[in-house]
């Protein structure tokens, strides 16, 4: 369990590293908190020449609000999550997202932005990311563009960040008042991947669904949205037995697959309760 | 002062709190060398070629082995219950032409520094013709070589007249029970440093535990050295659970290698490379028939069961088989029994023994019987117990059976006294209320419980060189060896006890084979029972000399001194009990005041008690959560109920995991699924709840000077029987369970059917 030989850069801007980049890119990979890559490497299942670590870069750990946005550093850690970082909606729901990440070594090191590269399908950020429909903010040597969740993941450990870009921000929605978020996942001890998880954004008004956003992770290669669910929610007024229904809609519309830990079927049925449980946190 | 009886915090803990401990991968020698081990990727084949070619190109690459290398050094040999027919199922120290497990050591890399013998190991490339591999050990019977099946043994044990048992029962009971693959999994992964010491012409391995002695012997007949040319260091060991610290492939050749290149070479296993090469355990497969009468006693059992032995049979020969086939019938009168244990190959990491060998599988089995029993004929599961227990009258007991080459005599106990403390305890009748409770409000929570027999103290012997200073500070040199569970703890306050001394003044000395000629090392709860009355024993022998010596130097009447506080005491008068050694020793003529001690005895000692857990089950996701787990356990006498109940506690999380979360998963070509921690899963923390122990002394036991009996696989034995009864319990019937580990998955296809 010792990883292969690599080189290793640690820039101090941000330039410097989108030069590195640009200049080794196949051969070099970032490292933020190493906390999915330096296993990989240790088991040999990762063996890159580069390491670009992020860590010295002023900067890439802010957070702000801009407009309706919240604007998240890509090398933001999770445990800075562990209490709510805006006092809209979103900002209770990262918290409580947060709680079900990993371990406590392991969230005061791996960030944000890290997360959403690895892309692990069970990854509660990237579950977020794409069920909250976040935009994600990737710059290189040639410019800077941003990239719509949808796009971003493309399959398990695969997202559309080209060799030479750097994630530097994700924006998610601050959700302002009438929204109602939630969240809930099922891992069989605490801080293991989830096998399914669910997470919601629902605005009332009038007694009213009128918008709904719903997430899924642990279920397929990336994470999902389940427009099923939403096409229940939507036009009703919240209930137990709403949520219920959601989650059956959602679960219906999916086919996980397998694998040591749980049977196909049996998430399905983890995705019927995780949407409820989410509808039922957003709703309490 | 630190005496029998007190919980005093444990001698081992300053330098391990100061992180000062001096594990495996701590112990450095200059100039040392670093050996990586290749391991076979395919699970049954035939080895066609090893190319070694590129590895041996590799910067800092010493040496490169594979079989060939090897070939004159006979397969590791058996410690214990050896059987006939096991011996052609040895492990090579590396593959001989065969692989037959995922993990097998085919070849070795020694190099300069571990990154450059991890590079080459990878440069390794065995061309390997895949054979089907044998995955389950009910399948019929496969060939393991030519002329040997798939089966190395059967061990057979039995009493009583069965058939007249079954002629007899008014109910007939068949039943199939599993018990997943799984094992101790100490927090030190394995290490073992070879050393040539020049100075003294002698081989050295550190990093030894467990059993030193045994292992100094097997190894020096397997590289053909005399014995006092190897010696056996133990540093801190880092947990054991019975797989640490026997001979395997790996400290062999590490004493190879530093023989053959006279360099310290040094093997640190990573955690993959744990979980594929340390022994497995457990996996069996019972089919169990029981003639029952019609008030619920038990009148025979018939047991046939399969154990999965994976690709070898290594130390342990037929241990594990013999202890679940001796210690079955548990607490339970039964009048007549017969047991026949297979012991299978398949291709799988060889197993062994963990925790409760043999005990955890088999008190499953049974328990998980009576509760059936109860359950069809309508029988409280608490009264089927009370019904079938020996009676207090009938201790000594002699079983009728055999285990570990002794015969199975329960030496004391109160099996009806133990359970009817525990109900008290818990408040039987109002926890089963409150629970029915929660039921009724929508809660699925139950309670479980199940009796377990224990076994400890294993002879033949345990020597002890017992030594007292000028300065009055005291050293014991034992045979036992530490694996973390407070040896030197608890062998001082025994010999603190005796001498009247502080147990910080006595110095342990275990593990190192330089400075006892003999020792048992540490396992199947030993050594408080046979270390700690060879301590007794020697203490007591030096009290003799200093008392009259005393007697002297005081002018006082012998039989009234006293031994406290450092001193010998006559009423006012008294000299430090330093200085009453001192006087003895120059009588000798020696430098030190010493005894030498020597505990025997061909029989073990029978701790028993039961554990309650009480459980809950998620409507939604069948994630089960224990909510409570107690274990009342008779201990016979507790040296340190601290270091007791955290043998408890450790045991307890360790069977809860076999019970819900642990299990070595393979597809079906052999490849492992659970090599990694992210697979393998060990309850945590948040998992286990507040163990609460209720330590029990009260039979103590009449074979050894201190009526102990070894506390540490109590904790362990019965959890998952209690674990199976809770789930059964809280979903009111509507499942049973007859397979370990219980995952949330398995529940709801039991549930669904
Ligand atoms: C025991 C354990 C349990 C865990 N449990 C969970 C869990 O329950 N849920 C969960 O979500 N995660 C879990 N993780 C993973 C953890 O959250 C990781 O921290 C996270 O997945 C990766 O973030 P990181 O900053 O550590 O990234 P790193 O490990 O540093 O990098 C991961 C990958 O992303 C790339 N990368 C990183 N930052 C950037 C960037 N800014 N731009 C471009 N590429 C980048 C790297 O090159 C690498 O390929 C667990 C990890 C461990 C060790």
């Amino acid at each position: 369990m010792k990883p292969a030989a690599f080189a290793y850069h640690r820039p101090e801007s941000r330039a410097q590293a989108l030069a590195l980049l640009a200049e080794h890119g196949d051969e070099a990979k970032i490292i933020s908190g190493g906390q999915s890559l330096v296993p990989a490497m240790n088991f040999r299942l990762a063996r890159p020449p580069i390491l670009i670590d992020i860590n010295a870069i002023p900067g890439m750990d802010d957070i702000r609000e801009e407009g309706g946005t919240l604007v998240i550093g890509a090398r933001c850690r999770h445990a800075h999550f562990e209490k709510p970082v805006s006092s809209a909606p979103i900002g209770l729901l990262l918290s409580r997202v947060a709680a079900n990440i990993a371990h406590t070594p392991i969230r005061s090191r791996g960030s944000f932005g890290g997360s959403l590269s690895h892309a692990d399908p069970a990854s509660e950020w990237c579950c977020v990311a794409r069920g909250l429909e976040a935009e994600l903010v990737a710059e290189s040597t040639t410019g800077r563009r941003t990239i719509p969740a949808a796009a971003f993941f493309q399959t398990i450990f695969t997202t559309a960040l080209r060799p030479d870009e750097l994630l530097t921000e994700i924006r998610l929605p601050l959700f302002g008042p009438g929204w109602h978020c939630g969240f809930a996942e099922y891992a069989r001890r605490a801080g293991d991947f989830a096998l399914a998880m669910a997470v919601v954004a629902c605005r009332v008004e009038g007694g009213v669904i009128r918008e709904a956003r719903v997430g899924l992770g642990g279920i397929a290669s990336t994470p999902v949205t389940s427009p099923e669910a939403v096409a229940v929610l939507l036009g009703q007024a919240p209930s137990p037995a709403l949520f219920l229904a959601a989650g059956q809609a959602g679960a219906d519309a999916t086919s996980p697959d397998g694998d040591i830990h749980a049977s196909g079927e049996y998430r399905q049925d983890l995705v019927r309760a995780m949407i409820r449980r989410a509808l039922t946190q957003a709703f309490a | 002062m630190g005496g029998i009886g007190r919980s005093v915090t444990r001698l081992e803990d300053p330098p391990l709190l100061r992180g000062q401990g001096r594990f495996a991968a701590d112990i450095r020698f200059p100039g040392e060398l670093h050996m990586r081990v290749v391991r076979s990727p395919i699970a049954h084949g035939r080895i066609e070629q090893i190319d070694i070619a590129d590895a041996l190109d590799c910067p800092g690459v010493v040496a490169v082995w594979t079989g060939a290398d090897v070939a004159e050094i006979p397969p590791i040999d058996f410690r214990q219950m050896r059987i006939p027919g096991l011996g052609d199922y040895r492990q090579p120290i590396l593959a001989q032409g065969m692989v037959r497990y995922v993990g097998e050591p085919v070849a070795l890399v020694i190099a300069e520094t571990p990154y450059q013998a991890e590079d080459a190991a990878e440069l390794v490339f065995a061309d390997i013709e895949e054979l089907e591999p044998v995955m389950t050990a009910v399948q019929p019977l496969g060939e393991f070589a030519p002329g040997l099946t798939t089966e190395a043994g059967v061990v057979r044990k039995s009493y009583g007249d069965l058939a007249a048992a079954f002629e007899a029962a008014a109910h007939v009971f068949e039943l199939e029970f599993a018990i997943g693959r799984h094992t101790g999994v100490p927090m030190e992964t394995r290490g073992a440093i070879g050393f040539w010491n020049a100075e003294q012409e002698r081989l050295e391995m550190h990093g030894a535990s467990k059993v030193p002695h045994a292992n100094r012997l097997a190894i020096a007949k397997m590289l053909d050295l005399p014995p006092e040319q190897l010696h056996l260091f133990e540093g801190h060991v880092g947990g054991g659970f019975g797989i640490r610290g026997e001979v395997y492939p790996e400290d062999v050749l590490v004493c190879l290698a530093a023989l053959r290149l006279r360099r310290p070479v040094k093997w640190i296993e990573d955690r993959k490379e744990h979980l594929l090469a340390a022994n497995h355990s457990r996996d069996q497969h019972h089919r169990i028939r029981a003639a029952v009468d019609a008030q619920g006693v038990v009148l025979g059992l018939e047991d046939e069961f399969f154990v999965d032995q994976g690709g070898y049979v290594r130390t342990h020969a037929s241990t594990v088989t013999d202890l679940t086939a001796g210690m079955l019938p548990g607490p339970y009168h039964i009048p007549a029994f017969a047991a026949a244990g297979h012991i299978r190959l398949t291709n799988k990491t060889p197993a062994g023994t963990y925790r409760a060998p043999g005990r955890y599988e088999g008190t499953f089995v049974r328990e998980r019987l009576m509760d059936a029993i109860a359950d069809r004929l309508g029988i409280d599961r608490v009264e089927i117990r009370r019904r079938n227990l020996i009676p207090a009258e009938a201790i000594p007991f002699k079983r009728g059976l055999d285990a570990l080459g002794t015969e199975v005599v329960y030496d004391a106990a109160d099996f009806a006294g133990l359970l009817a403390k525990l109900e008290a305890s818990v408040d039987l009748p109002a926890l089963r209320e409150s629970l029915a409770a929660r039921r009724a409000a929508g809660e699925q929570v139950g309670l479980g419980l199940a009796y377990f027999v224990e076994k400890s103290g294993l002879g033949p012997f345990d020597d002890v060189i017992l030594s007292i200073a000028a300065t009055g500070r005291v050293e014991i040199v034992t045979g036992a060896a530490s694996v973390g569970q407070g040896v030197e703890t608890v062998m001082a306050q025994v010999a603190a006890s005796v001498l009247g001394v502080a147990h910080t003044d006595c110095t342990v000395v275990h593990g190192q084979t330089d400075r006892i000629a003999r020792g048992m090392g540490a396992f199947a709860s030993r050594v408080t029972v046979m270390t700690g009355a060879a301590v007794s024993m020697a203490a007591e022998t030096l009290k003799d000399r200093l008392r009259a010596r005393a007697a002297l130097l005081l002018q006082a009447d012998a039989t009234g001194l006293v031994f406290e506080g450092g001193l010998i005491r006559a009423g006012e008068a008294s000299v430090p009990l330093g200085e009453a050694a001192a006087a003895c020793a120059a009588e000798d003529g020696t430098p030190l005041l010493t005894a030498e001690a020597s505990f025997t005895t061909d029989h073990m000692t029978y701790p028993y008690g039961v554990h309650l857990a009480v459980l809950r089950v998620d409507a939604e996701t069948f994630g089960m959560v224990v909510e409570r787990f107690v274990v009342a356990f008779d201990v016979g006498r507790s040296v340190n109920p601290m270091l007791v109940e955290g043998q408890i506690h450790g045991g307890a999380a360790q069977g809860i995991g076999g019970a819900l979360f642990e299990e070595f998963i393979y597809s079906a070509d052999g490849q492992p699924l659970s090599a990694s921690f992210a697979d393998y899963l060990l309850p945590t923390l948040n998992e286990v709840p507040m163990v609460e122990a209720l330590v029990l002394e009260d039979a103590p036991s009449p074979i050894n000077p201190l009526g102990v009996k070894g506390a540490g696989e109590g904790g362990i034995t019965a959890a998952g029987a209690a674990i199976a009864a809770a789930v059964e319990d809280a979903l009111q019937g509507r499942v049973s369970i007859t397979r370990l580990p219980i995952t949330p998955g398995r529940l709801r296809i039991l549930h669904l059917n």
